[in-house]
């Protein structure tokens, strides 16, 4: 055993109540039992988020099933804490999937997780907790809460950069960060250490199947799962000069940058394979182009949350611009509620509808939605 | 600990666990022919003997099972089939909507899967069949009706059903009624040949026996056709090995159900009272479910609405202090829906989420009431800030 997880964690400086989110995945299990171990006093929740729940998983997809119910009362059943299910799923359908299918319909690329975080389990989920006695919710996130001796929290990013999750949390205020309990946001530790964690624990859940992609779309089909919604509506696919080269059915089903399943039958002009570069739902139009025209130099996004103050004047900051991307160095500046964002060089494939997240080093400074983007050859925007 | 959920299980008795460990140690098959074989099956007969006096049944009308639910299934598939098989006209089935899941979805799977007619009689506020709602349906066409069936006493808010009156009425037209006595048995005066009914549902765990022996009270006239088939065990309509300690075990709890059920329906009734009592001072808009009248519920049985607040976070804010008790419904995948047996009784569906069950038992004391008359006022209170999610 290479790890060196904690076996006995000193006792926290206050021991709080504290309502663990159970997944029925490994991460929320082991971070329960950390919190547990840690000398808070844990009750675990599952969030039933679908309102007709499949009774198994057929694969690495989801987190909503009866058997994930089942294994999250199993982890608790073994660490040894009370363990309950709240049906959350008319808040989840009207607060994250309708707004998926919306932002989707309006051109946009959402990203649920981001949503679910901010309206379920740092919203509905912790007021509940909250007016229930409890202090803090605790999930398996891999993020870190820093707090200062005057009160004030920072959120910054996992000890381990290749599982921090910082970002689908940057839209997280003061009040939310200082109920936040992120027990795995320190481990420097690779996913099969977790495992192993798991396993020395009792955690039947060691051995289970990552989680990934869209929790409430079970068969991975986004395409499929926005059709059966907004219906199929053919439209035309074109070229940057506006010369029609292929057809759709339903211009909600592309992402900025997407190249695969465009089925355009006549290739481009110079061979070379294109991009979506535009979605214009209002005439139903996907405009494509080569990769050179996803470079986009600037941007703007709206509805900003700031961890702490909102900065003053422009800075400087790292940026990351979608949940498993890299950083790069913005300036920013907040004009008229407005984030006007400049990227030193230029980065491709920038969808509206995703969070833009600011860093300074480590530490998240605040996110927005972005709005419109600005391209390096031609503007296209939204 | 505050243990109030007896009606969920109730704590084995001593004398149950002796006789159990007893006979674990024990071979021998109940249907060898052999010395070991008659060990067992003398230990099976005077254990049916001794349920059987406890119930005042025959010992032959005892069918012995894995349970309640078992029994239930039984009951309901086996007389629809056995029935129907008489005459192909006999597809209706009569079931009051307050039934226990064991029973509610046994009727609607004939529904679903074996052409029968469901048809739900009617039910007043306290969950109640009139023997009036069970005629009139009957005599609306006897001859297709297969079977009825309304449990002795409902599990959820403690209501009792005429259950005499109901079977009077049945054998009027000939068709036999089922009940479920799991939840009267030990509480209620349950003397099977006295209730007219052709079958009759009770259950080991929740009368200080052990988990996993039931039986039907069937009787001799019946023959349901089996759900499981096999070495023709129990008058043929319960095939498998008998459970000999299990059996042995349960009949001590039915010997000693039977009795102390009056001292029961008048110490743990009190206890009950006093919790009623207790709840209504510290929480006035509490809503007492079920019937009011000491002689219409079980006298174990306490159920609650707390208006504005989830039942599941009462449950939570009280687990918390060591009181264990039930919202009282079932769940759906550990979601809380809203109770069948009070949305019958016509309980405003938003009103419905807010219910706890306290069930007493023979191991309740005074300091279990005691704890619930401190927790409950600040209970409701945080709940209902939590609200309705």
């Amino acid at each position: 055993m290479t790890s060196q997880t904690p076996q006995s964690a000193p006792a926290p400086a206050r021991p709080l109540r504290v309502l663990a989110a159970m997944s029925g995945g490994v991460d929320s299990a082991v971070a329960a039992a950390r919190a547990a171990e840690a000398g808070h006093d844990v009750t675990g929740v599952h969030l039933a988020l679908s309102a007709n729940p499949q009774s198994f998983r057929t694969g690495a997809r989801g987190c909503c099933t009866i058997e994930d119910s089942r294994d999250a009362r199993r982890a608790a059943d073994v660490i040894g804490i009370p363990f309950y299910v709240w049906d959350l799923a008319e808040r989840f359908r009207e607060d994250v999937v309708d707004d998926f299918v919306a932002e989707y319909e309006a051109g946009r690329t959402p990203n649920p997780c981001l949503r679910c975080n901010e309206k379920i389990k740092f919203a509905a989920l912790l007021d509940k907790a909250l007016a229930l006695g409890f202090d803090a919710v605790a999930t398996g996130h891999y993020a870190k809460v820093i707090e200062h001796p005057d009160g004030t929290r920072e959120l910054h990013r996992a000890s381990d950069m290749a599982k921090d999750q910082s970002y689908v949390l940057g839209v997280l205020d003061d009040r939310q960060l200082a109920h936040a309990l992120f027990p795995l946001g320190d481990t420097v530790t690779t996913k099969d250490e977790i495992r192993a964690e798991a396993e020395r624990r009792g955690l039947a859940v060691a051995k289970k199947p990552d989680s990934h992609d869209i929790c409430f779309i079970a068969d991975g089909d986004t395409q499929g799962f926005l059709a059966d919604r907004l219906g199929r509506a053919e439209g035309d696919i074109v070229d940057e000069s506006g010369d029609k080269v292929g057809t759709h059915e339903g211009a909600y089903g592309f992402t900025i940058g997407q190249r695969k399943g465009l089925r355009i039958g006549t290739p481009a002009s110079d061979g070379k394979p294109r991009y979506v570069l535009d979605i214009s739902p209002v005439n139903n139009t996907v405009t494509v182009g080569p990769v050179g025209s996803l470079d986009v130099t600037a941007l703007t996004a709206i509805k900003p949350r700031w961890c702490g103050t909102a900065p003053s004047g422009p800075g400087t900051y790292t940026a990351q611009l979608r949940a498993h991307g890299g950083e790069t160095t913005v300036t920013a500046e907040l004009v008229d509620g407005t984030l006007e964002v400049s990227f030193e060089e230029p980065v491709r494939g920038v969808a509206p509808g995703q969070a833009i997240v600011l860093y300074d080093g480590t530490r998240v400074v605040g996110s927005a939605t972005i709005a419109t983007t600005t391209r390096a050859k031609t503007a296209a925007a939204q | 600990m505050a243990y109030l959920d007896h009606a969920a299980t109730t704590p084995m008795l001593p004398e149950a666990v002796e006789v159990m460990t007893a006979q674990l140690a024990v071979t021998g098959n109940a249907s060898s022919l052999h010395a070991a074989g008659r060990r067992a099956r003398r230990t099976v007969e005077e254990s049916r003997e001794t349920l059987a006096e406890s119930l005042g049944a025959r010992p032959s009308e005892v069918v012995l099972t894995s349970g309640g639910t078992e029994a239930d299934n039984l009951a309901v598939k086996g007389l629809y089939w056995s029935r129907r098989d008489a005459d192909p006209a006999r597809t209706r089935v009569l079931a009051s909507p307050v039934e226990h899941h064991a029973v509610l979805d046994a009727v609607h799977w004939l529904g679903e899967h074996e052409g029968a007619t469901v048809e739900y009689l009617p039910v007043d506020t306290y969950g109640r069949v009139h023997p009036d709602a069970l005629r009139e349906a009957i005599s609306r066409n006897p001859d297709d009706v297969a079977l009825a069936t309304v449990m002795w006493a409902n599990n959820e808010i403690g209501t009792i059903q005429p259950v005499r009156e109901l079977a009077d009425v049945a054998a009027e037209f000939g068709v036999p009624l089922h009940a479920d006595a799991v939840q009267a048995y030990g509480q209620l005066p349950v003397d099977f040949a006295a209730s007219g009914l052709a079958a009759m549902t009770v259950s080991g765990h929740k009368i200080g026996g052990p988990y996993g022996i039931g039986a039907l009270l069937l009787g001799r006239e019946y023959t349901p056709v089996p759900v499981l088939h096999g070495g023709g065990q129990e008058r043929h309509v319960r095939s498998g090995t008998l459970d000999v300690p299990a059996v042995a075990a349960f009949a001590v709890a039915g010997r000693l159900a039977a009795e102390h059920q009056e001292w029961f329906a008048r110490e743990i009734g009190g206890l009950r009272d006093d919790l009623v009592e207790a709840v209504r001072a510290a929480v006035p808009e509490a809503i007492l479910g079920g019937d009011p009248a000491p002689g219409g519920r079980l006298p174990a049985n306490a159920h609650f609405t707390f208006p504005g607040c989830e039942g599941d976070s009462l449950l939570l804010l009280l687990d918390a202090q060591g009181i264990e008790c039930s919202t009282g419904s079932a769940c759906t995948a550990g979601v809380a829906q809203p109770s069948h047996v009070l949305l019958a009784t016509g309980t405003d569906p938003d009103l419905a989420r807010g219910t706890l069950r306290f069930s007493l038992g023979h191991t309740s004391t005074p300091a279990d009431v005691e704890a619930v008359a401190r927790a409950i006022a600040p209970a409701v209170e945080r709940a209902r800030t939590a609200g309705l999610t």
